[in-house]
């Protein structure tokens, strides 16, 4: 740069300085030549993934059809495979999870956008949720063995005793099942609502936040009147994101959700999800079963990729978008 | 620009050194490639680390990545010589481009039934009516009359019998459930022997590990599990009714002994779903090597078989320190004349 910019009265100098603009411009060409082939690579990985997954899973589609939907025997030894309950755990480990973390995380939202703390110990206690991101799937897993399953065990057999009538919690607790897998998940996912729905708090005008306060509005009247609606689209938005996210995880969930291919109703019984069953049979699978898992790839990458682009028309609508995380 | 240009440089100068340095080996050293089976890995990993150490012209890299997988590495010529637990199905063997294979049992072990039961201290006896039953959720509590009359010595609980298996796709599940399926009929119509199967109950762990974690963690709980893994972690372990009627704890000595009643077959494929003899315990498998009875490469076929020379004799001293079951003097034979057909 300097060389080019700096004035020199030698011709030479000169010669040397508009060789190197000239270089630099091929440089910039260059550049964005290759940011072009990256960012149309990723759309091309994707379309190329979504394909060769599809073209592996052809023969269970050819052998199942739409009928491989809704089964619900997946037996290796006969070669009958069907997806219901694995699809059943999956949404269901999700909104289980989705349940117990959007309270939490709105109620983070509100606590790290409105002042009751000074905006230091805010960031901090910001920083420490989004920490929670960077726990690796398989610390949550283990956290999940030896922590919340000795926890969720008890509880499961005291309800199952005492309210076994109600369907929820029918079964007694074998350890692992989807509420300790739901709970774990949950924590999972906090950090994704509660930064999505902290930036859709932030904006909320303020001089509407100061208008209702001048008219007299509570601080509590502010925020369940004014910014929680405004809001709340973005954190719908936030809410569905996370739902995504919930639906991939893998591993954590299969050390904790009890990868038993059943439907049940009751909290405490153990169940399988999808992202937990590829990961659990790939390595031993062969013949059809390969064909059957791709096929359930193909099932979940479809939810997941569904899922995700309605969170992402939501926040694009609201202005908060994912740019941050 | 001229700044960026010269990091630029040194960046590319620098990886391309690291590139380099990764691939450089010793050219003096062969190098034999494998994968396979998880189950008998602690054992491999042990023998190709004592070999390299007694030949330091070969060095041997094993990736337990499962048997299925290690087939499929074979078959498709990636690796030098295969492991299974399964060994390999007549449909595999004609799939491979490259000749003909061999199979060489190089090692057994024993699938053992562990449980957790506060308060009961000595061994539970299983009759071979029961634990296929258990297996099935057809018997579920832990003092069943079937499992009390069995036990007359112990006081058993009255817990809800928690079944655990293998989650994942595995050799134990493979040998385990076709144990079963030997000794209940009812079994085999319902579940079937493979090395995923639909259990009717419990709940699923991954690995060894995962299975142990859930017996230990739920009083109840029962699960099959390898030896030498059980051995390690001190589970108590469940003596079986073999196909004599006797009860028999799972030692080295009721392995080998029910090893020992397995007459092998021509090409060395063969399942002891359930030995006969007083003294046998009834959950026995070998595992396999898969090997090219003809290489290509220079030196390799050599090399594999004075590798499986060397496990055939002193690699078997090490099999019971690992919980592993040495093999019989008669399969050792056999297993010696077929490597010395490899070519």
């Amino acid at each position: 740069m300097q060389t080019a910019t700096a004035p020199s009265p030698a011709a030479g100098t000169r010669w040397i300085g508009n060789k190197w603009a000239q270089r630099s411009k091929i440089f910039d060409a260059f550049f964005s030549w290759a940011t072009f082939v990256a960012s149309w690579g990723t759309v091309a990985l994707l379309l190329w993934i979504a394909l060769e997954v599809g073209y592996a899973a052809f023969p269970a589609v050819r052998q199942y059809g739409l009928g491989f939907i809704i089964g619900t025997q997946w037996d290796p030894v006969n070669d009958q495979y069907g997806a219901l309950p694995l699809i059943y755990g999956t949404l269901v480990s999700s909104a289980l999870a989705l349940l117990i973390a959007t309270p939490l995380g709105v109620a983070i939202a509100i606590f790290v956008t409105e002042d009751y703390l000074p905006l230091k110990v805010r960031n901090v206690f910001k920083f420490l949720v989004e920490l929670l991101a960077a726990i690796p799937s398989v610390i949550y897993g283990l956290w999940g063995i030896y922590v919340v399953i000795p926890i969720t065990t008890p509880l499961g057999n005291w309800l199952n005793g005492h309210l076994g009538w109600i369907p929820l919690f029918s079964t007694p607790s074998s350890g692992p099942g989807f509420l300790p897998a739901a709970f774990v998940l949950a924590i999972m996912i906090l950090p994704t609502i509660a930064a999505l729905s902290a930036s859709a708090l932030k904006t909320t005008p303020m001089p509407l936040k100061e208008g209702a306060s001048a008219l007299g509005a509570t601080r509590w009247d502010v925020i369940l009147q004014i910014s929680l609606p405004i809001a709340a689209t973005g954190i719908f938005g936030a809410a569905v994101l996370a739902l995504g996210r919930a639906m991939g995880e893998t591993m954590a969930l299969a050390m904790l959700v009890g990868n038993n291919n059943q439907i049940s109703a009751s909290l405490f019984a153990p169940a399988n999800t999808i992202a937990s069953l590829l990961a659990n049979s790939f390595g031993e699978a062969t013949g059809l079963q390969v064909a059957a898992l791709m096929y359930l790839s193909f099932i979940l990458m479809m939810l997941t990729l569904g899922i995700n682009a309605v969170a992402e028309l939501i926040l694009e609508r609201t202005g908060a978008t994912t740019r941050h995380l | 620009m001229n700044k960026l240009n010269l990091k630029m440089k040194n960046l590319l100068a620098l990886s391309i050194l690291a590139a380099l340095s990764i691939c450089s080996v010793q050219a003096d050293t062969l190098t034999l490639n494998s994968s396979g089976a998880t189950f008998p890995a602690p054992i491999y990993g042990r023998w190709f680390a004592e070999y390299s150490k007694l030949h330091s012209d070969v060095h041997i890299n094993y990736q337990s990545v499962g048997s299925g997988q290690g087939i499929k590495s074979f078959v498709d010529g990636l690796t030098d010589f295969g492991a299974s637990d399964a060994a390999m199905s007549d449909a595999d063997i004609a799939s491979v481009k490259q000749g003909g294979v061999v199979l060489l049992p190089m090692t057994a072990g024993s699938i053992v039934l562990s449980y957790n039961l506060p308060g009961v201290t000595g061994a539970v006896q299983l009759p071979r009516d029961v634990y296929p039953a258990i297996f099935l959720g057809e018997i579920t509590k832990w003092n069943d009359p079937k499992i009390a009359a069995a036990n007359p010595g112990l006081k058993l609980p009255d817990l809800p019998i928690t079944v655990a298996y293998r989650a994942d796709g595995s050799g134990t599940t493979y040998n385990f459930t076709n144990h079963l399926a030997a000794i209940s009929p009812d079994f085999k119509t319902k579940v079937g022997g493979g090395k995923l199967v639909k259990f009717p109950v419990g709940v699923g762990g991954k690995g060894n590990e995962g299975v142990a974690a859930l017996i230990k963690q739920t009083p109840g709980t029962i699960g099959y599990v390898e030896y030498g893994y059980a051995l390690q972690i001190k589970l108590p372990m469940a003596a079986l009714q073999n196909q004599a009627g006797k009860f028999v704890a799972p030692t080295p000595e009721s392995g080998s002994t029910a090893l020992g009643q397995v007459e092998l077959p021509e090409n060395l494929r063969a399942f002891v779903t359930d030995p006969a003899g007083d003294g046998s315990y009834p959950i026995v498998t070998f595992t396999w090597w898969l090997c090219h009875t003809q290489y290509t490469k220079p030196g390799v076929a050599d090399a594999i078989k004075a590798l499986a020379a060397w496990c055939l004799t002193d690699g078997q001293k090490l099999a019971p320190d690992l919980g592993y079951l040495p093999l019989p003097a008669n399969v050792v034979t056999k297993v010696q004349t077929a490597v010395s057909t490899i070519k």
